[in-house]
């Protein structure tokens, strides 16, 4: 059982749940969806701690209705070599939304997009929460949620009907293209439309 | 052969000299198209190995007229789709047929590409034919290096049986519809009906 357990319990109390070893030997620790970007910035900022690798977001619902929705964040303390497995419950009938830890990993941004993406939950304080698989204007649902059926809301006629009138260009949006180092050096008329937060259109697409 | 004797009694008649050099130039046209196809790999998945062998030396697809690999869909004659087409991609490879020139033909390779596969799901397309017109459909999963050289030489066969004079027979450009659909949507859904074990599943709506 890794130590950090008991400090977290020492140090957040009642914030933090049932805490055991997996069945791989990683420590699982149930934490208060309310505190967790306190939670979490103690884990990645206390000597000692210092989980500083976020190894991935995602999130698990299971068929029994009674288990709650879980948000799994998986932690990595890279100079102590240890890892860590921090889990968030929500239920699921209810309103799914849990605090963005991007503030403390930026590789997260895309991880919580996909957790967003097939399952709903949203992120409070995302920079850019949008669809990362499904494209954005996808109206079928959340496809890992245990309510999703299989094949999709629609009929194939109709997916395909969407699916074929989608402008495969326009899904890109002028936030990631402003990531790129050379923002100074795009047009001006560009460098104004990503101000304005435009969604990019391809010259003569319309 | 009933034709052919009625047609040599008239062997000296406009129409006939017509139909000869019809069927001289339909020869001509037809073998260089089915002798020098170039194609348009479109590899999503395992299949796209299996076209990557066919490619290679060991089966050679040079032999068959088709040394050149068109990665650019204006100097394609033929769309190899090979592997699973999520919906996502319907709209990318919809508009890559769009911008191959005429004539232009599609091999679907694997069961993927043909009928959705194993991957009867939300995410994908059961089969390109609701996408764009197909001509020969190569199952496997995948499908071996001689399958698909087997499905190619279909196609050849299939190129050479084409007309330029016969409007059945020659391939004309199919536009989508209003809807955006290749097909009417009862078709589709026909199409993408499930099969096999998969019939037990259930759709909510």
């Amino acid at each position: 059982m890794n130590p950090t357990a008991d400090s977290l319990r020492a140090t957040f109390g009642d914030a933090i749940g049932r805490a055991a070893p997996a069945r791989d030997g990683t420590t699982v620790v149930v934490v208060a969806a309310a505190r967790l970007a306190e939670i979490m910035r103690w884990l990645k900022d206390t000597p000692g701690q210092r989980y500083d690798y976020l190894v991935d977001v995602t999130a698990v619902e299971y068929r029994d209705k009674e288990r709650p929705l879980e948000v799994v964040y998986q932690l990595r303390a890279l100079e102590r070599r240890d890892n860590l497995r921090v889990k968030v419950e929500l239920d699921p009938q209810g309103e799914l939304a849990v605090d963005s830890v991007t503030s403390l990993w930026a590789g997260a941004d895309w991880l919580e997009r996909e957790v967003f993406d097939m399952f709903g939950v949203v992120f409070a304080g995302h920079p850019d929460l949008r669809r990362i698989l499904m494209w954005e204007t996808y109206a079928e649902g959340y496809p890992l949620r245990k309510d999703f059926p299989l094949r999709g809301r629609f009929s194939r006629a109709e997916q395909v009907r969407q699916a074929l009138n989608l402008n495969p260009e326009a899904n890109y949006s002028m936030e990631e293209l402003s990531i790129a180092e050379s923002f100074d050096e795009l047009p001006a008329d560009l460098r104004e439309r990503l101000r304005r937060g435009e969604r990019s259109k391809i010259p003569g697409s319309e | 052969m009933k034709h052919v004797i009625d047609t040599k009694e008239i062997s000296g008649s406009p129409n006939f000299q017509l139909t000869r050099f019809q069927k001289l130039v339909d020869w001509a046209v037809n073998q260089s198209r089915a002798n020098s196809l170039w194609p348009m790999p479109f590899g999503t998945a395992c299949c796209a190995i299996e076209f990557m062998a066919t490619a290679a030396s060991r089966f050679d697809l040079a032999r068959f007229g088709m040394e050149r690999q068109a990665f650019s869909p204006r100097q394609a004659d033929v769309l190899i789709c090979a592997g699973r087409l999520p919906f996502k991609l319907a709209p990318v490879i919809r508009r890559i047929y769009d911008q191959m020139p005429q004539p232009k033909w599609v091999i679907s390779m694997g069961a993927c590409a043909s009928t959705g596969g194993i991957f009867d799901n939300y995410a994908m397309v059961q089969g390109i034919d609701t996408i764009v017109p197909v001509d020969v459909y190569v199952p496997g999963c995948p499908p071996r290096p001689e399958g698909l050289l087997y499905g190619i030489l279909l196609l050849h066969k299939k190129i050479k049986g084409e007309s330029l004079f016969d409007a059945v027979k020659r391939r004309d450009e199919q536009p989508l519809d209003e809807r955006g659909l290749r097909l009417p949507p009862a078709e589709i859904d026909e199409i993408s009906e499930p099969f096999g074990n998969s019939v037990h599943q259930f759709r909510s709506s």
